[in-house]
């Protein structure tokens, strides 16, 4: 099972965990194990088209998973996973 | 005093936070951005208070979201905005000007931001300050964390310019290079902002720090009397800057300081780093993250946290983006040292080369009046023009050697 960093914003849904252990072959499945294990902790990490959510990143043992193959990433049990938010701050509209 | 701040808002979802340190929505991760009351910063903010304020950032205090008591403040901003008529003739623009950062107290923009986040840090009590930075802020969070008295620790990609690292070191903060990009840099501080209870400036005092910024565009539109240009044209790496100049004008307008605004906002990036220039030439508003090279370093960010907001202004303004390969970027920072007399980094170059490009191919017209931000002064990537140094004639001590090597 790989360990699964989790940052603060999402220890809402772990019970305040901050790591945890997920099962799976690839990212999306070990994403699945965790909603089994911890309910409400896929829908903050993807939105409605099942894609990563925009302002979150996920790094497999320090790699930005974008630079791998996203979801489809093969996971392995001594990976260590680390989701990690992104640090943005943006303009609302004021016009 | 009224209260201007009324908590925290997700720029995404729109759920409400209380004003704390903390920087990403527990629900969608969207960036938590101030929510202010502008009725009562209406009330209590007017041109002549602003005009008589001080020559720094803080004149416009009550648009920035902490207590001015807990200021440190060195001289941060309040740049001076030069017309640039030289380098407008040989660009071909009809109206130039510089906003000319580079001499704000440790030499880049970045004094704008570390002053706000240092005042926000005090008002939290946090004993101490970090960030992730790719140089320029962490020259400047030092200096203001040794003018505070704060411990202050400074991560930094360790393959950066010797003059970013003396300009951090010399003003003793704990300082840690880390093997790997400033993504890493980034990552691995995002990492310890939620064991370490330090205030990680850009991290989870972001959406505090991140305000400073507006205050270039509250200059811009003041130094011009009260108006905004045509156009603007800045650097890009996370592109919060480039956001939050954009953010400060709509302020002006909605306070009534100055009429709707019709400026365009250019953002500029190096090809050895052009996440969101790359996204714009492909008409997407989502941006591939990149392995930087480039020479520009203090805008190597590859995966760039506002790059999203940056993309969608371009869109919302009708500007452009556009990017510089290094022999642009040095041909840029000699342009503008030798027609203005401003010497700048590599991100300057990279505005200037981008500039040019943008008016070479019409995407800024010659009559449209335009502001350069020049974000950073020469001295700290002298690595990249150093061969300059070169032209410099060796004489003997006596008038004939002069003009013998004169004639030459």
């Amino acid at each position: 099972m790989a360990t699964v960093k989790i940052p603060t914003p999402l220890r809402v849904t772990t019970g305040d965990l901050d790591t945890v252990k997920g099962n799976g072959k690839d990212l999306i499945s070990v994403i699945e194990d965790l909603e089994s294990q911890f309910p409400g902790i896929r829908e903050r990490l993807l939105d409605e088209n099942n894609e990563l959510r925009r302002f979150v990143n996920i790094f497999i043992n320090g790699e930005d998973v974008r630079f791998l193959d996203s979801l489809s990433t093969t996971v392995t049990s001594s990976d260590e996973i680390s989701i990690v938010p992104a640090v943005a701050g943006g303009s609302k509209n004021l016009l | 005093m009224n209260s201007y701040c009324n908590g925290l808002e997700c720029r995404e979802c729109g759920r409400k936070f209380n004003l704390e340190p903390i920087f990403a929505c527990d629900f969608c991760f969207g960036p938590l951005e101030v929510d202010y009351n502008y009725e009562n910063i209406k009330a209590d903010l007017s041109k002549n208070k602003i005009e008589s304020g001080p020559n720094s950032l803080w004149r416009y205090a009550p648009l920035l979201p902490c207590n001015p008591d807990f200021k440190v403040d060195l001289g941060d901003g309040f740049t001076p905005l030069i017309k640039a008529d030289r380098l407008a003739n040989a660009i071909g623009l009809d109206n130039l000007w510089i906003k000319n950062d580079t001499v704000n107290p440790t030499w880049s923009f970045k004094d704008r931001v570390v002053s706000v986040a240092i005042a926000k840090a005090i008002e939290f009590n946090f004993s101490a300050i970090a960030c992730a930075s790719t140089g320029n802020l962490a020259n400047s969070v030092a200096a203001h964390a040794a003018a505070a008295g704060l411990d202050c620790y400074v991560f930094i990609p360790q393959d950066l310019e010797q003059g970013k690292v003396v300009g951090s070191a010399i003003y003793a903060p704990t300082l840690i290079k880390v093997d790997g990009s400033y993504d890493d840099v980034n990552r691995l501080c995002t990492e310890l902002s939620m064991v370490k209870n330090w205030a990680f400036v850009n991290i989870n005092v972001r959406p505090y720090y991140s305000e400073g910024s507006k205050t270039l565009g509250f200059e811009i539109c003041e130094q011009l009397g009260w108006r905004t240009p045509d156009h603007i044209v800045a650097p890009m790496a996370s592109g919060s800057m480039y956001t939050k100049i954009w953010k400060g004008i709509k302020e002006f307008h909605k306070l009534g300081l100055i009429d709707e605004p019709k400026v365009r906002l250019s953002g500029a990036q190096a090809s050895g780093c052009s996440p969101i220039a790359t996204a714009y030439e492909n008409n997407s508003f989502t941006f591939i993250p990149q392995k930087p090279n480039t020479i520009a370093k203090s805008l190597a960010i590859g995966n760039p946290a506002d790059g999203y907001y940056a993309l969608k202004q371009m869109a919302e303004t009708n500007g452009h983006a556009s990017q510089a390969s290094d022999s642009e970027i040095i041909e840029g920072m000699n342009l503008l040292a030798e027609t203005e007399g401003i010497f700048a980094e590599t991100a300057g170059g990279v505005t200037i080369a981008c500039l040019k490009k943008l008016v070479q191919s019409n995407k800024i017209a010659k009559t449209e009046e335009t502001v350069a931000v020049i974000s950073g002064g020469g001295l700290k990537t002298i690595e990249a023009v150093s061969d300059v140094a070169n032209n410099a004639m060796l004489i003997k001590p006596n008038i004939d050697s002069f003009e013998m090597n004169l004639a030459h």
